[in-house]
């Protein structure tokens, strides 16, 4: 972080930025942005760093109210003052821009000095009030602990006495907390903050106080009691309450007040059979309720004096089978979701009871009714992250991104921004024509749809496309995290991940594949693929196929005369021909040596295609003329069987071959019995070759 | 010329501006970098295209820097050209009104070319 702070400027006259710079620019370090985008894209970029925004009203691209309805959506407007700055100056205006939270409001034209001096002053008080909230958060900290501590000293008393482990608060405390928590996802009809099920949990400790004046020889009888010793052993629940109640300068707190309903009433049963009063159903307070069936789940898992421990799940299914008291019937279901995870939160060593985070919360919660603010201590670890990730974001040389739902914003790390050609921060990406232009149609879309498809539990998703960047298109794969809101409901609100280049490697892989697949001389499918191809065709039954074999003829005294270089010359240039003859539809092969296959679809008659190949390979090829046998099988005379198929153009190409070659014919029974030109077809599909006709 | 017979010349508060910004030396800087803003030019081809709410941002600005810089007259009918334009649509008055940001516009300009000794 610079020592100067920064100003930010976001004002679309370059000569208004420039007045302003000169008054301000001797003691702070002045950042200019020409429209409310860039402004905000430099808010995105140095975060708590800018000491003050002055913001212009009328811009392009963005205006100065979108800028603050940003800075509201991003929170930032609590961090970071703004003052505006305009000629408009009617009341409604004004009103608007101290309603969407500006600090201060200068109309044109200005004297250099009160700019001054109104900027010199929001910045020192802001820098106050930031301190002031972190002593806030402080104080409450060590208040909270303090408490804390005098309450858990009070209710080990009672434990010890009672011959507990010492464990029971603590366990009643995190159990209290965990249900509460469910219970507030599940229902509303029960509507406590966070801050109730705080102290809630807090005054869950002193449940059982009343057993302080229980005689500690019916606390620790080992076997079962007297009528009149249960007697004694249940007034502790009305002892506690009128312990409590006899504080009487504290009656109005929260804390006893609760307290009080926990003593009183955690021994109340929801179907009204309980002590002491028999409330019934939700007359029993819900701090009662929870607390009760927190205190049962304990004490059963845990040894007594008169009994041993039982096992998680038969101490959850003997509460739920209704076999140790009557609970409301959606604080079981609470219980039953937060069962599996009991054993381990209960596991946590020396839980204590206000974490740092707990008093975080509790100091934002009174700090500003319900708004989330951030202690200064906070801010200063959120920069030294932020300043960690654009570090690394710069080094790594991938594109790396966030993106906002709402509203939707994509920011770029200033590396992707440069390769992409794009600025840091696009609005409305889905619709920007430059992200069209490099994702080409429907990526995005597709994107987002697996990101809104995942869920808190799966959140990353991989998706592969072209990236086009100029004349060049590359393989990329972006890896992402759906961002989803940390309260219930849980809510899609974006993504971060990052694009990286895959091109090579893909490539690779995409070569390796037509090394595969394909003849390396003529380009053409080898016969193998082909045969992959035509046997996946031939199931489509409403289909008429029909299958060519053929080779050139006299191609070995083409090889004798003119060299094997010559011979493999006329054998690409077969292959070219053939490529040009048959259809896009079609499947062109060549099966090994000389011999070359095509497979073609049919209306009516097969005979006019197969007629017009044929004549468009036979010529001339230097000085040596091309001549070619041809056989043909078709798929309704000899069935849907590849081999069948294969074997029958091989007979007929045999038959023309033996009547004097250079002609094509379509099989026919009568050569059912003829020798083939290449088979037999072996198990793996490689032609066995067969030449000596 | 000095620059208050330029402020004269163009229809400007020469004691207004220095009494805002407070130095001679800072104004003459900023008088003679108006001649650089696009504004105008921004002014003149939106309104040729037909595009009234870019030419009501090109107003609003031009009356912004004249604001800043006490160009009282040119400020006067940029704004109430700003005012006219705001719901974007061309008439008369608007005509009007253009021709005479065009005529103060240009007896500003003049002004402080000769300031600059052009």
């Amino acid at each position: 972080m610079s020592m100067e702070q920064k100003i930010l400027i976001v004002d679309d006259s370059e000569m208004n930025r420039a007045i302003l710079t000169d008054i301000l620019g001797g003691e702070y370090d002045i950042i200019e942005a020409e429209n409310g985008v860039e402004g905000v894209a430099n808010i995105q970029k140095y975060g708590v760093e800018i000491a003050l925004v002055l913001l212009d009203v009328v811009m392009p691209v963005m205006d100065g109210f979108g800028v603050l309805d940003m800075m509201h959506k991003h929170r930032w407007i609590e961090d970071i003052p703004v003052i505006m700055i305009s000629s408009e100056s009617g009341s409604a205006f004004v009103e608007r821009a101290y309603e969407l939270g500006v600090s201060d409001f200068i109309s044109r034209p200005f004297d250099a000095l009160v700019v001054h001096r109104r900027v010199v002053n929001t910045i020192l008080l802001y820098a106050k009030q930031k301190k002031l909230i972190s002593m806030v958060a402080d104080q409450i900290y060590e208040n909270e602990q303090q408490s804390n501590l005098m309450i858990d000293i009070l209710s080990h008393i009672v434990e010890f006495r009672n011959g507990e482990s010492g464990q029971h608060v603590r366990h009643v405390h995190t159990l209290t907390e965990l249900l509460l928590t469910n219970l507030v996802q599940r229902t509303d009809r029960y509507p406590l903050t966070r801050r109730d099920i705080s102290m809630i949990s807090t005054a869950s400790a002193l449940h059982d106080i009343g057993k302080i004046s229980i005689d500690e020889a019916i606390l620790n009888k080992p076997g079962k009691l007297t009528d009149e010793e249960f007697i004694i052993m249940k007034s502790h629940s009305r002892i506690g309450a009128d312990m409590l109640e006899g504080l009487t300068m504290y009656q109005d707190e929260p804390l006893v007040k609760t307290a009080y309903q926990i003593c009183r009433w955690h021994h109340e049963r929801y179907d009204g059979r309980g002590y002491p009063d028999g409330l019934k159903g939700d007359e029993i307070p819900i701090s009662a309720q929870i607390v009760a069936l927190a205190d049962v789940y304990d004490a059963l898992t845990s040894e007594r004096v008169y009994k041993k421990a039982f096992s998680h799940d038969t101490a959850v299914e003997m509460i739920v089978a209704g076999k140790c008291g009557a609970f409301n019937p959606l604080v079981l279901e609470c219980l039953m979701d937060v069962a599996p995870r009991l054993q381990e939160e209960l596991g946590k060593e020396g839980k204590s009871y206000g974490s740092t985070d707990d008093v975080n919360n509790l100091a934002r919660e009174m700090m500003s009714s319900e708004e989330l603010t951030v202690s200064g201590r906070t801010l200063q670890l959120l920069e030294r992250e932020r300043e960690k990730y654009s570090f690394f974001a710069a080094m790594s040389q991938e594109i790396q991104f966030e993106y906002n739902t709402s509203p939707p914003m994509l920011t770029l790390s200033p590396w992707g921004a440069e390769r992409l050609d794009i600025s840091e921060l696009v609005m409305d990406p889905g619709n920007n024509p430059r992200v069209l232009e490099l994702l080409g149609p429907n990526v995005w879309d597709d994107v987002v749809k697996l990101l809104r498809a995942t869920d808190p539990e799966k959140p990353v998703i991989q998706y592969d496309f072209k990236l086009h960047l100029g004349e060049e298109s590359r393989w990329h794969r972006v890896v992402a995290r759906a961002m989803w809101s940390p309260d219930e409901p849980r809510e899609y609100q974006g993504a971060i991940g990052k694009a990286i280049d895959i091109h090579d490697s893909r490539t690779r892989l995409e070569d390796l594949e037509r090394a595969a697949t394909h003849d390396a001389m003529t380009g053409l499918l080898n016969h193998a693929s082909a045969k992959k191809l035509i046997e996946d065709r031939l199931d489509d039954l409403k289909c008429n196929y029909a299958l060519v074999i053929f080779d050139l003829d006299h191609f070995k005294s083409a090889n004798d005369t003119y060299g094997h270089m010559f011979g493999d010359e006329v054998l690409k240039h077969m292959a070219e021909k053939l490529k040009q003859s048959v259809r896009g539809s079609d499947i062109a092969a060549r099966v090994g040596g000389d011999e070359f296959l095509f497979f073609v679809r049919y209306e009516e008659e097969v005979e006019p295609i197969v007629s017009r190949i044929f004549h468009a390979l036979i010529g001339q090829y230097e000085d040596f003329t091309i001549s070619v046998s041809m056989g043909i099988a078709c798929a309704d005379t000899v069935g849907r069987v590849y081999d069948n198929l294969f074997r029958a153009a091989d007979q007929a190409l045999y038959a023309v071959k033996r009547a004097g070659r250079g002609k094509y014919r379509f099989y026919d029974d009568s050569m059912s019995q003829m020798l083939s030109v290449i088979s037999p077809i072996d198990k793996t599909g490689d032609i066995v070759e067969n030449k000596d006709r | 010329m000095t620059l208050q017979e330029c402020y004269a010349a163009m229809g400007g508060n020469f004691d207004d501006v220095i009494g805002r910004l407070r130095s001679e030396k800072l104004v003459q800087k900023f008088v003679l970098k108006f001649l650089n803003d696009d504004s105008y030019e921004l002014l003149n081809s939106s309104i040729a295209s037909g595009n009234y709410t870019e030419a009501f941002r090109a107003a609003h600005t031009i009356k912004g820097v004249c604001q800043n810089l006490s160009f009282v007259r040119l400020q006067d009918s940029s704004a109430r050209l700003t005012e006219a334009l705001r719901d974007g649509n061309w008439n008369d008055e608007v005509a009007a009104l253009v021709e005479e940001v065009r005529g103060d516009y240009q007896a500003t300009a003049d002004a402080i070319r000769t300031l600059a000794g052009q």
